[in-house]
């Protein structure tokens, strides 16, 4: 599949690391290492998804390929460029092709603006429009996600969370990007309401064949709409595998454990569960060697010394371990 | 699961609790009754709004007196009513017979007390022990929620401690008594999955140690499943189905119920085919609402659902449900 | 020449029962949920009327001296009585309304802008951040009054150089707000959006943060006009402001210092006036603090 696909986005090794200012002079005492080493590919027409607990730096890479934050290594290609060095008016250009979803619906949308300004705005960047050219976009946008058109002058406030969110999709999709990074865009919805949400973005990709970076920590919504999901550990990619063999096949044992802590809605099931010990480890001081070894259930020597490497297991199935499961 | 004896303890009838703000009346809880027996887990599901939280708070009296009122309906406890009884009385209840843990385990627990101190404080409220006495006793409860080095811990401060552990001494606080019902609002919610499913776990086994009595207030059903032996859904501020855990996941009859059972997406569900959307919103609450609250979402409403409120029918094996046109299918698990 | 086209005939009634509209159900609406506000903004209106109308409410020249009816209390001809030189206080008083609310109201527009355009700059370039910053601190731990009489001593007495040194005294506090809400703004999820979406930087400042940060602005000029009304009237009194020529609230009760025990209602009056000119300002202040800030939290 993903040979004959066209690639638009490529990681190779991003990092982000935050330096820790102490002291009068401001010293540097130390970095949180959001993002360590993480690459992967997107394609056309596909849903990355991205999971992880907190602090696995999964929004910060999100943030990063979009250029609001600038990357401290590593290379950002789109569509074969380097993106990651581009002053804030050379990436311009490129905002028309990728673009995002945020998370928060409350805080995502400028309250004092008009649902039409914000949801245009992107547009208006771009292109020169007359108010009635523009209204007329923003209605087929509305209408494209599931908005009544008659509500274009209203404010944000007066929309509920789910339509916000819609609102925020419709300023995504305003310039016809290829690909959205959509940060935990269903996570602050009520769970009637994301199904919703989670349909318009299968729909839209099927109508437009736009790309998504997924991110979230919900693996059932992640399961749902991605094509293949990379599961992230403080700040690294720990397995990268197709969406099928990820649940059915689980290598890593990050993985293993964080498709047996999520709870099932089925009372019957009886599960073995693994109950992880400790608690995430703080990316400032990360365990050495493998992050993972601390609560690692299999650690051994190795895994307390040596970084292990993400290894393609099976074609398009990659994991970061000694001792891979189920191989 | 742990059993319950069948012997009620609590009985929640007809509560009412509205708030008075500028904008309106918001009636939170519209009449809700349930009871809980000795020893069984009952949980309160719902999305954000319906009234789950407000209920729960409303037990203990904790509702922020303006602009909440409990407005009417009764909370027997052993068969004398809770929203009758003195302020003093009242204190002497939370904390030792009925205790609470809350969502945010980070605003939860004050800032500026050692965690040995606020755990000491339910002890020395309720169980008027000397400091020696009480000492000895938090290292016994902070071991029994697996909490390392408990030594140390008792001297820090909540800013020390990760979330889960928060969590942790938050149930420790709220266990320090042997309580017979254990009110958990969303305990969960803002812990990662890892860390959720060591607090389940540890919930799990106090339960069967203690043998108390646990009200899960959440809106995720997964929790629902692994833990609970009873269910209420609530919805616009009333109870909308109520049976067993079983009864509810294997044949839901309350169209909302099994809209949201179908909306979620699921782990064990190996076709990603469209999620089947439950259409518009939740009702505000700040307007008196007419009939059935869920009727202008329900597929299958009918006249009758717009005029008149739908009263609670009992279906047998404690399986009740207030729908005039309820599911009547037994739900196919693929 | 009468104009008999429809706009015009349709224009006149509209904009009256607008205004009625006004007065009958949005001014009483208005009063009952912020009842000190609209209190604050009348007498405020009333006190802007007096300072506008002053040569018509007067009733005699402010200047005219007449000794021989000096310290006299007052009387139906002299409303507020007369002052050591015989001067109407009454009409020096009224005339005085002109001083306090020009200099309150120039210091508030002044110290506003002048604060907004550096506030921003601090809040966008941060090694202009740390200069300013630390001379705007070290303005700020001088009391304003001590500022204020400082400057003022370097400079002749005007109504102008009075503006210009509170201007400078109180500059730094809005610098202070303006930066602290230009910080927080640009974490806000809707600034990092328009980023994601192209906007360049100035737009980004004219369309999301302006808009978002003129209410807290709005808030805090009224506190200043308040405060700039009391500075003005602390320097007159000591004989550091508004030249002794020009009658101004505080220069009124600095000429009757020392006659105080005799002639109390020289101090008495301007007092009422200043007072309730701070007062009303004040509660406008609160009024619109919480009906701008507030209302934006709750509607969510």
């Amino acid at each position: 599949m993903s040979n004959k696909q066209k690639q638009l986005l490529e990681l190779k090794n991003l990092c982000k690391h935050y330096p820790i200012r102490k002291g009068l002079l401001s010293r540097i005492a130390g970095y949180v290492y959001a993002v360590d080493g993480v690459s992967f590919s997107i394609y056309e027409g596909e849903t990355l998804g991205l999971v992880g607990e907190s602090g696995c730096g999964k929004s910060t890479v999100g943030r990063t390929i979009l250029r609001l934050i600038d990357p401290t290594a590593g290379e950002i290609l789109w569509r074969g460029e380097r993106i990651d060095e581009l002053s804030r008016t050379e990436m311009r250009p490129f905002r028309k092709e990728i673009q995002a979803v945020f998370q928060d619906p409350y805080s995502s949308l400028n309250p004092r603006m008009r649902a039409a300004d914000i949801v245009s705005e992107p547009l208006r960047n771009f292109e020169q429009l007359s108010q009635a050219e523009g209204r007329e976009r923003v209605s087929e946008l509305f209408a494209l996600v599931g908005l009544r058109p008659d509500q274009m002058l209203r404010y944000p406030h007066e929309f509920s969370g789910g339509q916000r969110q819609r609102l925020g999709i419709a300023r995504a999709l305003s310039v016809k990007p290829k690909l959205i990074m959509c940060d935990e865009p269903v996570s602050a919805l009520d769970v009637s309401v994301q199904a919703q949400v989670i349909n318009l973005l299968g729909d839209l990709q099927q109508e437009f064949g736009v790309s998504y970076l997924f991110i979230a920590h919900d693996l059932a919504v992640v399961k749902h709409i991605s094509h293949r999901i990379a599961v992230m550990y403080l700040g690294r990619v720990v397995e990268l595998a197709t969406t099928n063999e990820l649940f059915e096949q689980p290598s890593h044992p990050y993985t293993e454990a964080l498709l047996s802590a999520v709870p099932i809605p089925d009372p019957t099931r009886q599960r073995k569960q693994i109950v992880l010990g400790g608690d995430v480890p703080s990316p400032i001081n990360r365990p050495s060697g493998c992050h993972f070894h601390t609560r690692c259930i299999y650690a051994q020597a190795r895994c307390k010394v040596e970084e292990p490497k993400l290894e393609e297991i099976s074609p398009g199935h990659f994991v970061a371990c000694h001792f891979k499961l189920n191989t | 699961m742990s059993q319950a004896t069948g012997k009620s303890i609590l009985e929640v009838k007809d509560l009412r609790t509205y708030f008075y703000t500028r904008d309106g009346v918001v009636r939170s809880v519209d009449g809700v009754s349930f009871s809980i027996s000795e020893g069984e887990t009952l949980a309160i599901v719902g999305e954000s709004g319906c009234g789950k939280s407000v209920t729960s708070l409303s037990l203990l009296r904790l509702i922020p007196s303006p602009p909440g009122k409990i407005v009417s309906g009764s909370v027997l406890y052993h068969g004398k009513d809770l929203l009758k009884l003195s302020e003093d009385e009242m204190r002497d209840i939370r904390g030792d017979k009925i205790s609470m843990i809350f969502q945010e385990p980070m605003t939860s627990l004050n800032p500026v007390l050692t965690v040995g101190r606020q755990i000491s404080e339910v002890l020395e409220l309720h169980r008027h022990c000397t400091k020696e006495q009480a000492h000895e006793r938090i290292l016994e409860l902070l071991k029994l929620v697996n909490i390392s080095e408990p030594e140390r811990r008792i001297n820090e401060y909540p800013h020390q401690l990760s979330g889960g552990m928060r969590q942790r001494i938050m149930i420790a606080m709220a266990l320090a008594c042997d309580p017979e019902i254990l009110i958990a609002d969303e305990p969960t919610t803002a812990l990662d999955v890892t860390i959720q499913a060591q607090i389940l776990n540890l919930i799990r086994e106090l339960r069967d140690r203690t043998r108390a009595a646990i009200i899960l207030i959440t809106h995720d059903l997964g929790v629902v499943a692994e833990m609970a032996q009873r269910v209420v859904v609530m919805y616009a501020g009333r109870k909308v189905e109520e049976a067993s855990v079983f009864d509810l996941f294997a044949k839901p009859m309350h169209p909302y119920t099994l809209g949201l059972l179908n909306s979620m997406p699921r782990l064990d569900d190996s076709s990603s085919k469209r999620l089947v959307e439950i259409p518009g919103m939740v009702p505000s609450m700040r307007t008196e609402i007419v009939g059935c609250a869920f009727a202008p979402r329900c597929s299958k409403a009918s006249e009758r659902c717009l005029i008149e409120s739908p009263v609670l029918q009992d279906f047998g094996n404690g399986h009740t449900v207030a729908c005039w046109n309820p599911v009547a299918v037994l739900r196919d698990k693929a | 020449m009468i104009n008999n086209s429809t706009m015009n005939r349709v224009d006149w009634p509209a904009q009256v029962s607008k205004i009625r509209l006004f007065l009958t159900v949005q001014l009483p609406a208005l009063y009952k949920r912020y009842p000190f506000a609209v209190i604050g903004a009348a007498t405020l209106l009333l006190m802007i009327f007096i300072a506008i109308f002053a040569p018509f409410l007067a009733t005699v020249d402010p200047q005219a001296v007449a000794p021989l009816n000096r310290l006299k209390p007052p009387s139906w001809e002299y409303w507020f009585g007369t002052d050591a030189l015989g001067r109407d206080v009454y009409s020096r008083v009224m005339y005085g309304t002109r001083v306090s609310l020009t200099v309150g109201i120039s210091v508030a527009v002044l110290s506003t802008v002048i604060g907004l355009a550096i506030g921003l700059i601090t809040g966008f370039v941060r090694w202009v951040d740390a200069i300013v910053m630390r001379i705007m601190d070290g303005l700020m731990s001088i009391p304003s009054i001590l500022l204020a009489i400082a400057l003022m001593a370097l400079t002749k007495a005007s109504i102008e150089n009075v503006i210009i040194a509170i201007t400078i005294a109180e500059v730094p506090r809005v610098v202070r707000l303006v930066r602290s809400l230009v910080l927080g703004l640009r974490e806000q999820p809707y600034v990092e959006a328009a980023a994601a979406s192209g906007t360049p930087l100035l737009k980004t400042l004219l369309r999301h943060i302006l808009p978002n940060i003129a209410a807290p602005l709005l808030v805090q000029a009224t506190y200043i006009c308040a405060s700039a009304m009391i500075t003005e009237a602390i320097l007159s009194f000591i004989g550091a402001g508004t030249p002794p020529n020009i009658p101004s609230w505080g220069n009124i009760m600095a000429e009757s210092r020392s006659l105080f025990q005799i002639a109390g209602y020289l101090i008495l009056f301007p007092s009422i006036f200043l007072s309730a000119t701070v007062l009303a300002v004040n509660y406008l202040g609160d009024g619109l603090r919480d009906a701008l800030d507030p209302r934006l939290s709750r509607r969510m």
